[in-house]
């Protein structure tokens, strides 16, 4: 008979599970960052695929083999430095266009279209 | 391998309401909604990597992430006030989707089907020091050109936000 002690012990961690929901947390980032009208939407879907990747860094940091484990805890550190000075360009991007144009929905910005 | 229960519900609870967040953001109306359950899911990402041993990273992720990012998300919308507030798709929604799921479905296999090198090291005790250390020597190139990088964009961003006033008079 099947218990809520066998059930506990046989709960575990593997690296496998972290890569999904790392790859679950891309998706959905991918998704928001192709299908929305809006450049901020836009930009929320690129940090939630900047997140998803970290994650799956510090889980290869965390369980894989390596001399030198925490390098992918440095470069996790990096990948947040990066983004952040992203970001502010973007929304900086976002505001200058909207001052032209009075619009952020990125398909009426279309002076390129031929 | 992580055995310890607590740890796993923690994970697996975090990892819900991150991805449930996340969902969230793709399909809520009102965009400011969307930025408010986006920080959300970067407070759970921020759980998920103490769960993973890495306290630093999550300190970071709480301060940039959740704290400047989000601010910063929540102020081009307040400064877009013509813009439509709603979150809507263009007609790429649906091809979106599907690309989306692939990918999904993509990187599970591959997570499943590749042969890791599991180590049996355990948790991290404390990375700030050990982190601060590879900053600072093996990684200073990288350090100093990112410090760089972070001036070049705040100049950039002030630069391209800056009202523009006629000073030719």
């Amino acid at each position: 008979m099947i218990g809520p002690e066998t059930v506990l012990a046989a709960l575990t961690l593997h690296l496998e599970h972290v890569l999904v929901v790392g790859a679950g947390l891309f998706s959905i980032g991918l998704y928001l960052a192709l299908s929305k009208r809006n450049a901020i939407g836009i930009l929320m879907g690129v940090e939630l695929m900047l997140n998803a990747v970290n994650v799956t860094l510090l889980a290869f940091a965390r369980f894989v083999e390596s001399p030198r484990p925490l390098d992918g805890q440095v470069f996790a550190t990096f990948v947040i430095t990066i983004a952040a000075a992203e970001a502010a360009v973007a929304l900086a991007l976002a505001v200058a266009i909207y001052r032209h144009r009075e619009t952020v929905n990125i398909d009426e910005i279309d002076v390129l279209r031929w | 391998v992580i055995e310890d229960n607590a740890i796993v519900i923690a994970f697996w609870s975090l990892s819900a309401t991150t991805i449930i967040c996340a969902l969230m953001v793709a399909t809520v109306r009102n965009l400011v909604h969307s930025v408010l359950f986006l920080a959300l899911t970067f407070v759970g990402v921020a759980g998920i990597y103490i769960v993973l041993s890495a306290d630093f990273v999550a300190v970071v992720q709480v301060l940039i992430y959740a704290g400047a990012v989000g601010v910063l998300m929540t102020f081009a919308i307040m400064l877009t006030p013509g813009a439509d507030r709603l979150n809507a798709s263009t007609a790429f929604q649906a091809p979106a989707l599907v690309l989306g799921v692939m990918v999904f479905v993509l990187i599970t296999w591959v997570a499943y089907d590749t042969e890791w090198r599991i180590s049996d090291r355990g948790a991290f005790t404390t990375t700030a020091a050990s982190l601060g250390e590879a900053f600072l020597r093996p990684y200073i190139v990288p350090f100093e050109v990112a410090s760089v990088l972070l001036a070049t964009a705040m100049i950039g961003a002030i630069v391209l936000s800056r009202e523009e006033h006629d000073d030719r008079a």
